[in-house]
């Protein structure tokens, strides 16, 4: 589950990572609020003006302005709530900003030279281990200096037994190069940092940029974090940070009828039972001439209300030309997955597209007759083959 | 002889008298798995489906002498679960909980380095090894005795492997479900070895999808080892780039995990990848024919 910056960071300083202080809000006026209280706590003359979305880039896409002045929070403020923000990782249509995040300015002359640098915490899935894995070059996009310079990505394995320990955070501290005080404030913010990972069951942590100010501080400028949904039962507390404005909100819908449902952008629409045959009917759809337009898993119980509500997500689809219903029956009875079918489709009265329902494993051939005999506007199949070649028909 | 299970193999069901323990023990049972008991903390001494209860693992292994553990328990406690059958001695253990947390599962597999045990799974359909042993949720009634092994992410995938392979006339070794979970306990390449150092299997189905290196490593280890034909798979070719797609490990994170990626480097390591799934069987005889098997 991904969460907003504003709550990855309060995550984070829970734990003792220090990061840029920042207060969230909702509308100018909250912003102005938020930025005489951060200036009384944090002495910050300057602002930054963030907005809270899921997804990066922000900064390229005119999300992260600087502020100089009250006056010029508010007018930062005003431009970027209710934008459609547009970034690398939104898609075209962009992303609405609902709040901001009001943040101390961090990047204040001083002493020594400012430096930004790259941290994240994630599994290494092919060891089952966790890795932090970090960089010089931070601030940039890490997937470009992955591509470019590979040599300037460092990897820090953590055995599961022991968990981390003070020379590996003093190996990365060396290898970014730091000293003296800046030095001892790293091996510090990675400690604190990989323990509210671990603690927080997290998937993922991307901090980028952490900063070295020019007094020599190491702290988090953003916050990346994703959350494990499968522990969420361990930590009430954060699975209420899920904000539903920035999900589908016909996967949402889906989500609640227990349907895994992933919009896409083509025109045949699938209902499949099985993660793995649900991708493999997408892939057939693709080679039978057509686009899929979704992603749908309706799990072990295929019966007529699941059918149903699936029928009703998918048609919510403009896009959606043809309906590909692929039924694996193991467990489930395929006759039983037809009647429910049949019982969906006349429960919604007319479903203006067609459907071709394949109906392979136990009872298949009764499946087929109640289908066939339904007398309704749907193509039945057994084996793939067919399906495959009756969707091509349909598209043609 | 087979691969993981077979008719001589003692099977304990782990959360026995639960909902899904009681169907899948009963679906076991039937098939003619040789179901020992199971174990349930609280209910030990009891009797279910005319095989006892017991506490523990540990009790159950001393009083059953059981090798094999399939677990039905609730993602919080199937970590649990997991190292419990590995501590009591048992040498297979088949998890088929969807959901168990990652950090739970860093933990797990840090446990099992120094046991000897088997883990298949998470989050998997189980092992089936044809007219002997049904460890897992695969209908039995699609699998044939036979000679062709399966290896597979996904479930109903499998059994869409499975079918064609009984439709073209010929039968199953042992299909194993690996799982679609980031940790697993038997890697595809695992597996693929398992399978290929059976005498009892001529040819092999390697079924993938997005997501991890699994079966780029899978398709080194044939280049370098493989003494069989085997036919690919890779679900996925659609799916678009930072979302998961139902299987907790199912997302494209980078190039590399592409099914794209994936099938190309299947191909060059000689294996034959078909581009859809409804081709597998053909494929599969067509490469027995070359081989001069069939």
């Amino acid at each position: 589950m991904n969460i907003h910056e504003y709550q990855g960071k309060s995550i984070l300083k829970s734990f003792g990572v220090r990061i840029q202080e920042g207060i969230v809000a909702e509308n100018a006026e909250q912003a102005v609020d938020a930025a005489k209280q951060l200036q009384a706590e944090t002495g910050t003359g300057w602002w930054v003006v963030k907005a809270q979305i899921h997804a990066g880039g922000r900064g390229k896409g005119g999300g992260v302005k600087l502020a100089k002045s009250l006056d010029e929070v508010k007018e930062r403020a005003e431009q970027i709530i209710g934008m459609q923000l547009i970034t690398p990782q939104t898609g075209p249509e962009g992303k609405k900003v609902n709040k901001v995040l009001i943040a101390q300015d961090v990047y204040y002359p001083g002493a020594s030279e400012t430096k930004e640098y790259y941290m994240s915490v994630l599994l290494n899935r092919s060891t089952g281990r966790n890795i932090i894995m970090y960089s010089t070059e931070g601030g940039m996009d890490i997937e470009e200096v992955a591509e470019k310079t590979p040599h300037l990505i460092f990897k820090e394995e953590i055995d599961p037994k022991v968990g981390l320990q003070a020379f590996q955070t003093r190996k990365i501290a060396f290898n970014l190069g730091l000293e003296g005080d800046a030095f001892k404030d790293m091996t510090k913010f990675v400690a604190a940092l990989y323990k509210a990972y671990e603690t927080t069951d997290s998937a993922m942590f991307e901090i980028n940029p952490v900063l070295k100010t020019s007094d020599n501080k190491i702290l988090a400028v953003d916050a990346k974090v994703n959350l494990d949904e499968n522990a969420l039962y361990r930590h009430p507390d954060y699975k209420e940070m899920r904000d539903i404005t920035e999900e589908d909100p016909t996967e949402v819908e889906a989500g609640k009828s227990n349907l895994n449902y992933v919009k896409l952008d083509g025109n045949v629409g699938c209902m499949v039972n099985g993660a793995g045959l649900a991708m493999a009917t997408m892939d057939i759809i693709k080679l039978s001439g057509g686009e899929p337009a979704n992603f749908l898993d309706v799990g072990g119980t295929a019966n007529a209300k699941t059918v149903e509500a699936a029928f009703h997500i998918i048609l919510k689809d403009p896009n959606v030309k043809a309906i590909l219903i692929n039924i694996f029956g193991g467990i489930v009875r395929c006759d039983r997955v037809a009647q429910g079918v049949i019982d969906a489709y006349q429960n919604i009265g007319n479903i203006p597209v067609p459907i071709i329902v394949r109906l392979q494993g136990t009872n298949a051939v009764e499946a087929k007759k109640l289908i066939d005999d339904s007398g309704l506007k749907v193509f039945s199949a057994i084996t793939l083959d067919e399906a495959a070649a009756r969707v091509k028909q349909v598209l043609s | 002889m087979s691969v993981l299970v077979n008719k001589n193999s003692k099977v304990i069901v782990q959360g026995f008298t639960g909902s899904e323990g009681t169907f899948h023990a009963g679906q076991m049972i039937e098939y003619g798995t040789n179901v020992v008991g199971g174990v349930t903390p609280g209910k030990g001494g009891t009797s279910h489906l005319d095989r006892p209860v017991f506490n523990t693992v540990a009790d159950a292994v001393t009083k059953t002498g059981a090798d094999v553990s399939i677990i039905f328990v609730p993602p919080a406690f199937a970590a649990d679960a997991i190292m419990e059958a590995a501590n009591a001695g048992i040498k297979v253990i088949i998890c088929i909980t969807e959901g168990i947390p990652t950090r739970d599962m860093v933990a797990v597999k840090e446990y099992l380095t120094d046991k000897d045990c088997t883990l298949i799974g998470p989050n998997c359909p189980g092992v089936m090894t044809a007219g002997e042993a049904k460890v897992g949720i695969m209908p039995g009634f699609i699998f044939t005795p036979g000679r062709i092994g399966i290896v597979s992410k996904s479930g109903t995938l499998t059994y869409e492997a499975v079918d064609q392979i009984t439709k073209q006339g010929l039968g199953q070794s042992t299909a194993i479900g690996i799982g679609g979970d980031p940790i697993i306990g038997t890697t595809t390449k695992e597996a693929v070895e398992l399978l290929m150092n059976d005498p009892e299997t001529d040819a092999i189905i390697m079924i993938g999808e997005i997501g991890g290196g699994m079966e780029a490593e899978a398709a080194h280890w044939i280049k370098a080892n493989g003494t069989k034909p085997v036919v690919g798979f890779i679900a996925g070719q659609t799916a678009p780039p930072g979302r998961r797609m139902g299987h907790a490990g199912a997302i494209v994170g980078g190039a590399d995990d592409t099914a794209a990626a994936k099938m190309k480097i299947m191909r060059e390591c000689g294996i034959r990848v078909v581009e859809s799934p409804a081709e597998i069987g053909v494929a599969m005889v067509e490469e027995l024919k070359k081989a001069g098997i069939i």
